[in-house]
């Protein structure tokens, strides 16, 4: 489902050009659960950054569903990251003017597929079905990080992409948000690329791939 | 994805209703101020055109007597017989119930077909008006006041103020005179007609003109008006820039998200522009509802002013017109665009990746003093060319508006400097603290603060133009109003009398005679004076000849007003047709230019004018008893003498409400600014909760905290205030040495008043203090777990 060959990139420094990638492969299958670990400045977020059309590799290939990303503008890669492929960040990046059931439902209906029962299916998934109509400020950092979850199982995505999602959060919490993550994800038959610090959670993933000064080394 | 994505950035609205209150009531005050000027302008300038159109003083050519001398029955018939196809008009002033009015007198039947018809020249009350007693059209609000009257009177809407329109025949009894004041040339002449010259040579034909004599003499006035309207628009406009960037900054988390969903960023910016322009239109509505309140209440004494100030008639009633109201929706929507597109900008260079820094915005802002200073210092450069070699009216204004918005753009940086020069004074930790967290604050309120400068500039500015102008102005008056009465008579025949009655009861008898003209086609007037010592004693001329006045007496040469001098460029010794200058008069409050002569050379060249006003200097004789004698004797009017008092008093009073529209914007756009400090201190407000919390926790007192924020917008007010004196200053010159001079044809000396302006600071300082109150107090009553929750790690 997911093709990564051969993926470069680099950034302009004080110092001159620092190479983040540097010739990165793999691939995914439809359904399965990958955690990338790695160092501190390794390029785990640049990649996660790259499959997810937020920015462009300096020369590789990225394929989804057999579909080349690399030539895509912004309308393009918009429109990936609308249909295709879901992003979980560390910050849960939740819009707080609206409701905790708005935030769900509102990936799916930018992305055109909202379906109302497998929302509300989500929320109380979640465990957060007497909260819908809060505000994210209302809640604690792990109930806003189920929320995001929702909001990007909601609409239904072939991948998701997963920066740290559990970074923020208490060991306990941690360890709810990966399951329910998971869990939903199998649920869904979405696909789970998954950036993290920490081996443990790795461990609870179906495969991983360890990144080390921009390549990938097991 | 459209309407999933405009639900998201409304619901932020939803959220921060405070926010949009702010952006939609500085929008829709700027817009008011705008609109409520230009709505002034748009009457008036209808008056003039329905005026010009209703008198053919402005489309149509006239005939009228050499020098201005009215024109006989005799002379009329004597055209029509020869073919020529013109229309009576006869105008003159009326007193009745006590007032004055002016009456026009027209021919219904000859009247130009094109002319903005009155009333009267609609079928059916055309024979109600040409009757021997027929009808007088009247403004519906001065109908009541005639209404114990013997006349008939029709109020009619189409009337200005204060104006009256008669058929011909009634109008002339009234006036008691046979006499015809012009003769209006229709557009279509037949073939063949004999010259003017050929029938009459006293008879002038004055060709028409695009634009009336009033509309031109008054443009200056509304050009000042406009010119302040735009400030106001400006400094409301300063509030919506402030909110935007705001709205901006605290959805950048927001627009960032939407990006990673999937939203890409040209529909992002299409929503924003969709989400403005609703916004825009809005506030554009309450503005001109708002703007049209303002020019109501306005109105009237503009239109007084503009009497007073120009005999300009302008209705006191305003009409909608769909040229303000759309002007208005168009300056809110180019109000809107212009201040948000710095946000757009901005929002089209984010990378999808920008970490999101709470107060990138202020950082940004504050990154942008430099450029900004750098852009003032250019502005100061451009505003001292137009200093140096423009000239006219507009190079007046470019050169205001250089300067203000040069220090306006330079003000962020002045008072950074000033607030690290308090820092490095500061000893202690809180003061230290106090001073640096008031710099880290400058960003967010600069907007405001530049707001205000301009506010309190325009109102040191204005002020001081206003009363340097009153200063000299009521001197001017007690120099020119010397004799201590003045004797108004409605005939030769009636002035003969009363002066032969007066020789030997007063010290001197002053006629005052004068004739209309046009010079470098404007109108002006002639006027011939005694020689006598109370001219010699009581002119103070600007510039003139050694032994002026005997030199005018002997018929050497003329007086010109200052305003004529300016004008024509007739300096002392210049020529004026044949005539050399001999001195230059200062005459205040006065548009048209004027002409002195000896009283001989003016009756050698006009003999046919005789004088119908005098002054009298009443000498030892009490000046009331003199009146009361000459009344009782001769069952004279009240206005048949008047006192030197009284007419200054109107004069003074004429004054007053030439200037009483600036004061009114002047407050309005102080309040204005005011307003923007109180919504910028509120929204600050929001974002200052992490800043203050650490200082909180290491035991500040929350009502301390409160008490330190009171002190800084006081503080921040004080150096905006210092920083706006010197800036007002330069304000004041600019209007009194350049466009008062290009506005009014006169020039006055600039006198400074510190009292005023330790006023304007005091209040000033009260009103950022009030401003800052509800903010303060609303942190002293922050809850502590509030204040916690900033150290909580899962926010």
């Amino acid at each position: 489902m997911l093709q990564v060959e051969n993926l470069t990139k680099s950034y302009a420094t004080a110092d001159g050009r620092t190479q983040v990638l540097d010739g990165v492969s793999f691939g995914m299958e439809r359904g399965e659960t990958l955690a990338l670990t790695g160092e501190s400045g390794s390029g785990k977020s640049t990649l996660l950054h790259l499959i997810g059309g937020l920015d462009r590799p300096d020369s590789g290939q990225i394929s989804l569903n057999e579909k080349k990303m690399t030539g895509l503008d912004d309308r393009g890669r918009s429109a990936l990251r609308r249909g295709t492929v879901g992003i979980i960040f560390q910050q849960f990046n939740l819009i707080p003017s609206l409701t905790v059931a708005a935030n769900i439902a509102f990936h799916a209906r930018l992305a055109g597929r909202h379906d109302p029962d497998w929302v509300e299916r989500l929320t109380d998934r979640i465990g957060l079905t007497d909260q819908r109509d809060k505000y994210p400020e209302a809640l604690s950092g792990g109930q806003q990080q189920r929320v995001a979850i929702a909001r990007t199982l909601a609409a239904r995505p072939k991948l998701v992409l997963a920066d740290e999602p559990t970074g923020n959060l208490d060991e306990d919490n941690a360890e709810i948000i990966l399951m329910l993550l998971l869990e939903t994800a199998r649920e869904a038959g979405t696909s789970v690329l998954m950036v993290t610090h920490s081996l443990n959670l790795a461990a609870r993933l179906g495969r991983r791939l360890h990144l080390s000064h921009g390549r990938i080394s097991a | 994805m459209t309407v999933a994505g405009l639900q998201a950035l409304l619901s932020h609205w939803r959220r921060n209703p405070w926010q949009l209150f702010t952006m939609i009531a500085g929008l829709a005050m700027a817009t008011a101020l705008w609109s409520g000027v230009q709505a002034i302008n748009a009457e008036a300038r209808a008056s003039y055109d329905r005026a010009a159109n209703a008198l053919g003083q402005g489309q149509y050519a006239q005939i009228v007597g050499r020098d201005s001398a009215p024109l006989d029955q005799a002379q009329y018939i004597s055209l029509r017989r020869a073919g020529w196809l013109v229309s009576p008009i006869v105008e003159g002033e009326l007193d009745l119930e006590g007032e004055r009015f002016r009456l026009t007198g027209i021919e219904p039947l000859t009247l130009p077909r094109g002319a903005d018809a009155p009333a009267p020249l609609e079928l059916s009350a055309l024979a109600g008006f040409i009757a021997p007693n027929g009808e007088i059209l009247v403004h519906p609000d001065d109908a009541g006041t005639l209404a114990n009257t013997d006349h008939s009177f029709r109020p009619d809407p189409g009337q200005t103020r204060g104006t009256l329109t008669a058929d011909i025949g009634l109008a002339q009894r009234l006036l008691k005179t046979d006499a015809i004041t012009m003769l209006l040339v229709l557009p279509d002449q037949p073939l063949g007609q004999p010259p003017l010259s050929t029938i009459d040579p006293s008879l002038v034909l004055v060709e028409g003109q695009g634009q009336g004599d009033v509309a031109r003499l008054t443009e200056s006035f509304h050009l000042n008006l406009t010119a302040f309207g735009l400030l106001s628009f400006a400094v409301g406009i300063f509030i919506v820039y402030g909110a935007i960037g705001l709205a901006f900054e605290q959805r950048r988390p927001v627009f960032r998200t939407l990006r990673t969903l999937g939203l890409p960023l040209g529909r992002l910016l299409a929503l924003l522009a969709v989400e403005l322009t609703l916004f825009a239109l809005a506030a554009g509505a309450i503005g001109i509802a708002l703007g049209y309140i303002f020019a109501a209440a306005l109105l009237p004494d503009v239109a007084a002013t503009l009497r007073g100030l120009y005999s300009a008639d302008v209705t006191d009633t305003l009409t909608l017109r769909p040229a303000w109201w759309l002007s208005g929706l168009a300056m809110a929507l180019g109000g809107t665009a212009a201040a948000a597109s710095g946000a757009f900008l901005r929002l089209n260079r984010l990378p999808l990746l920008a970490s999101t820094q709470p107060r990138a915005w202020a950082a940004d802002a504050q990154s942008s003093h430099r450029r900004m200073a750098i852009i003032a210092a250019f502005l100061g450069l451009v505003g001292a060319l137009f200093a140096a070699f423009g000239s006219g009216l507009l190079a007046g204004f470019a050169l205001l508006a250089c300067l203000l918005i040069a220090a306006a753009l330079a003000l962020p940086l002045t008072l950074d400097l000033m607030l690290r020069l308090g820092s490095r004074l500061a000893r202690g930790a809180v003061p230290q603290w106090f001073w640096a967290d008031t710099r880290q604050q400058l960003p967010g309120l600069s907007m405001a603060l530049m707001a205000l400068l301009l506010a309190m500039a325009a109102n040191i500015g204005v002020s001081t133009m206003v009363s340097s102008f009153r200063l000299t102005f009521t001197g001017w008056l007690d120099q020119r109003l010397a004799s201590e009465l003045y004797l108004n008579t409605t005939s030769p025949e009636e002035a003969a009398l009363l002066t032969g009655y007066l020789e030997d009861k007063v010290e001197a008898i002053l006629p005052i005679i004068s004739i209309d003209t046009r010079i470098g086609d404007l109108p002006a007037e002639i006027f011939g004076v005694l020689d006598h010592a109370t001219y010699r004693d009581n002119w103070k001329l600007l510039d003139a000849v050694p032994l002026v006045w005997d030199r005018l007496a002997a018929g050497d040469g003329v007086l010109v007003n200052e305003q004529l001098s300016r004008r024509e460029n007739l300096s002392v010794g210049a020529r004026l047709g044949h005539d050399t200058v001999l001195g230059v008069y200062g005459d205040y409050g006065n548009p048209a230019g004027q002409v002195v002569l000896g009283m001989d050379a003016f009756h050698a060249r006009y003999p046919d004018v005789a004088a119908l006003r005098y002054g009298l200097r009443t000498g030892v004789a009490d000046p009331k008893a003199v009146a009361d004698d000459l009344r009782r004797k001769f069952d004279l009017p009240p206005d048949a003498l008047v006192d030197q008092a009284r007419i200054k008093a109107v004069s003074l009073q004429v004054f007053e409400r030439t200037f009483s529209v600036t004061a009114a914007l002047n407050i309005l756009t102080l309040s204005v600014a005011g307003f923007a400090i109180l919504i910028s201190l509120l929204t600050l407000a929001t974002m200052r909760l992490p800043q203050l919390a650490p200082v909180w926790a290491l035991g500040l007192t929350r009502a301390r905290l409160a008490a330190l924020e009171l002190v800084r917008a006081v503080c921040l007010a004080a150096f905006t205030g210092l920083a706006a004196v010197p800036l007002g200053l330069g304000l004041a010159w600019v209007l009194l040495a350049i466009v008062n001079v290009q506005a009014f044809g006169w020039r006055l000396p600039m006198y400074l008043f510190p009292l005023d302006y330790l006023h304007l600071g005091g209040l000033t300082i009260l009103a950022a203090f009030l401003a800052a109150l509800w903010p303060a107090l609303r942190l002293a009553r922050t809850q502590p777990d509030a204040l916690l929750k900033v150290f909580s790690n899962e926010r």
